[in-house]
């Protein structure tokens, strides 16, 4: 019996990292919101009843079902041009997953980039990163994405560059920070010693163990940009109509917020489900990830 | 300690010339060309032309207008907005109080509510109250604040009439010239009966709205150190010599857990600044966020261009006084380094 208790091998990475994962609830859950606007997402346009541009003239400002006049034909009812709610939210999830997904990638792969760089170069390459990035973060992220926003012009693609200047130093800062305590480990010195070449000591030997709070930082990244994004496009600066867009959806109807409050209230609800999820996820795979924390 | 706070405020100078060289760069690419824009629609002589660009001293070399640009900001010249042809400093100077105004009601909300929630949580940790404030918690974080404020203003002002939708103050009813730019002491000092309370009422809900992503931060925060300062043996002697729950963490360890609540709430106070934009858009508060948004739609560009330098001057010596102050409660962090 103890020598069978010797010879089992300990948990895969994959298989701890699940098992601490598992332990909180909430993160469960989050995953599995995350996992079902996913599927939204992915099959939009099997389940959208409609096209979320199509206007139905006879049928606007229709309520949703629940409430009084509603009608079965259009669940969520529908916006004071005839567009279809629930058509418009569930293509919604589409766009605002795609400015996460984007601005997470994108800000990940040059951060990593640049966090790397300096911290490897060190001296006038690293000093001129970081101030760049100290001067990014010297004003105030919507503010920044405002003033990008205003020189190459509100549309999508430019909302997610704005995006990802603005999230860019979070990066860089957290990789760097994380690869010069690493740089100076006897791992990294033997590899060296070893006559590992610089390209192969940086992507190889010391990423994979910066990749912890990178993890954490990317999936709080992608609902900060959501965020962040739904924001521009309440202010009319970020995806332009018609798109159905969860921020500019929420912009178009404000002014009807007496009278059909619906039409503003459901794809901010969208927004809050969308990131509140995402963050739960967040917080489990931090707590899963950091051993400081696993106890706690 | 000096040769800390030196060099401290040294590392922001270069943060600074790179913040007048980028406010520079952008008025430069914004499509349409500052004399285009001002001459509208109607047509302008060429003579008219060279001579107003000669005043704005676009025809100058480039670096020549950096310069000047420089020498302009350092003499307090943040140029003129083009559509009301006041200073963009005296402009964004009458608006700030209101920004200010504000943030700090935000501010104070989120740190009387947000702080003893962490306590509590910490100190009850894993019970019900733990499990429903960070849920309450991370639910504020993950708030779209436009929404949210929407949503306030549906359940508050247009089902309940307990809070005005919009404003700082009832204008018809209330008029009193501004001696501070702050409502809450002007109204007092105007002697108007009502109007002190008319002021609260409106700054209500644009307080929750502001105040809900920090106060979220501050919870959460507040319980990660608690948290850990909680397992440190001072706090364990302090429990063995028989004080009281309330004391050990109330009075020991509230204090060292507060250290780095205190730089977030700094940092959070930067961010609000400016970050109020939202905010004030839907709540129509007369302040700089707002103020920000109409230059764009305005296409006034000297205006958004004066408004980002001095909001950025702000952050910057607001992160450093931070750090200053950081240093002076945590001698770690001077001494290191």
């Amino acid at each position: 019996m103890a020598v069978e208790t010797l010879t089992q091998k300990p948990p895969g990475p994959l298989l701890s990292f699940w098992l601490a994962f598992r332990e909180n609830r909430g993160a469960v859950i989050g995953l599995a919101i995350v996992c079902f606007v996913v599927f939204i997402a992915v099959f939009a346009n099997f389940l959208a009843p409609y096209n979320p541009l199509e206007q139905y003239r006879d049928f606007t400002k229709l309520p949703p079902i629940w409430a009084e006049g509603g009608n079965w034909a259009h669940p969520l009812g529908t916006d004071p041009l005839g567009r279809d709610m629930l058509s418009r939210i569930l293509y919604g999830s589409r766009i605002s997953l795609f400015i996460g997904l984007s601005v997470m990638l994108v800000s990940a792969v040059v951060g990593v980039s640049l966090g790397l760089l300096a911290a490897f170069w060190g001296g006038m390459v690293d000093v001129i990163i970081i101030r760049v990035m100290d001067l990014i973060m010297a004003i105030p992220s919507l503010v920044l994405a405002i003033l990008i926003i205003a020189v190459i012009g509100p549309n999508l693609t430019n909302t997610i560059i704005a995006v990802t200047i603005v999230y860019l130093p979070r990066y860089v800062r957290l990789v760097r920070a994380s690869a010069l305590s690493e740089l100076s480990k006897d791992y990294v010195v033997a590899a060296r010693v070893a006559g590992v070449g610089p390209w192969r000591l940086m992507i190889k030997t010391v990423l994979p163990n910066c990749m912890a709070p990178l993890i954490v930082q990317a999936a709080l990244g992608i609902s900060d940009a959501i965020l962040e994004a739904a924001g521009l496009g309440f202010l009319g600066l970020g995806a332009q109509p018609p798109m159905p867009e969860w921020g500019s959806m929420l912009a178009d109807s404000k002014d009807l917020i007496t009278s059909h409050p619906w039409v503003m209230a459901l794809p901010g609800m969208a927004i809050l489900i969308t990131v509140l999820a995402i963050n739960l996820m967040g917080d489990g795979l931090r707590d899963a990830l950091d051993p400081r924390l696993r106890k706690s | 300690m000096f040769r800390f706070l030196l060099k401290r405020a040294a590392l922001t100078i270069p943060t600074f010339i790179a913040l007048m060289f980028v406010t520079f760069t952008m008025i430069r690419l914004v499509p349409g060309d500052p004399i285009e824009v001002r001459r509208g629609e109607r047509g302008i002589s060429p003579e008219r032309l060279t001579e107003l660009r000669h005043e704005m001293g676009l025809d100058q070399p480039i670096w020549k207008q950096f310069i000047d640009y420089v020498w302009g900001l350092l003499h307090g010249d943040f140029g003129t907005s083009i559509i009301s042809k006041t200073p963009v400093a005296q402009e964004f100077l009458t608006l700030f109080p209101a920004t200010l105004e504000l943030t700090i009601c935000a501010m104070l909300f989120a740190i009387v509510l947000g702080i003893p929630a962490g306590v509590i949580a910490a100190a009850k940790r894993g019970g019900i109250y733990d499990q429903s404030l960070m849920g309450a918690a991370l639910t504020g974080y993950s708030m779209p604040i436009f929404w949210w404020g929407l949503m306030l203003i549906l359940l508050m002002s247009n089902t309940l009439h307990l809070t005005p939708v919009s404003g700082r103050i009832d204008l018809v009813k209330y008029y009193f010239q501004p001696v501070t730019g702050f409502m809450l002491i002007d109204s007092i000092v105007s002697g108007q009966r009502g109007a002190f309370l008319d002021v609260v009422r409106h700054l209500i809900l644009p307080t929750i709205v502001l105040g809900t992503v920090p106060l979220a931060v501050f919870a959460r925060m507040t319980r990660s150190s608690m948290l850990e300062v909680l397992e440190e043996d001072y706090v364990r002697t302090a429990r063995a010599k028989g004080l009281s729950a309330f004391r050990v963490i109330g009075f020991h360890a509230l204090r060292n857990a507060l250290i780095p609540v205190v730089t977030v709430v700094g940092l959070q106070t930067g961010t609000l600044l400016a970050g109020a934009v939202l905010t004030e858009t839907i709540f129509s508060w007369p302040g700089v966020g707002k103020w920000l948004i109409e230059s764009i739609g305005r296409r006034d560009y000297p205006a958004l261009q004066g408004g980002i330098m001095l909001i950025a001057s702000m952050v910057i010596i607001l992160n450093l006084l931070i750090d200053l102050l950081y240093g002076l409660i945590n001698p770690r962090i001077r001494h290191g380094r």
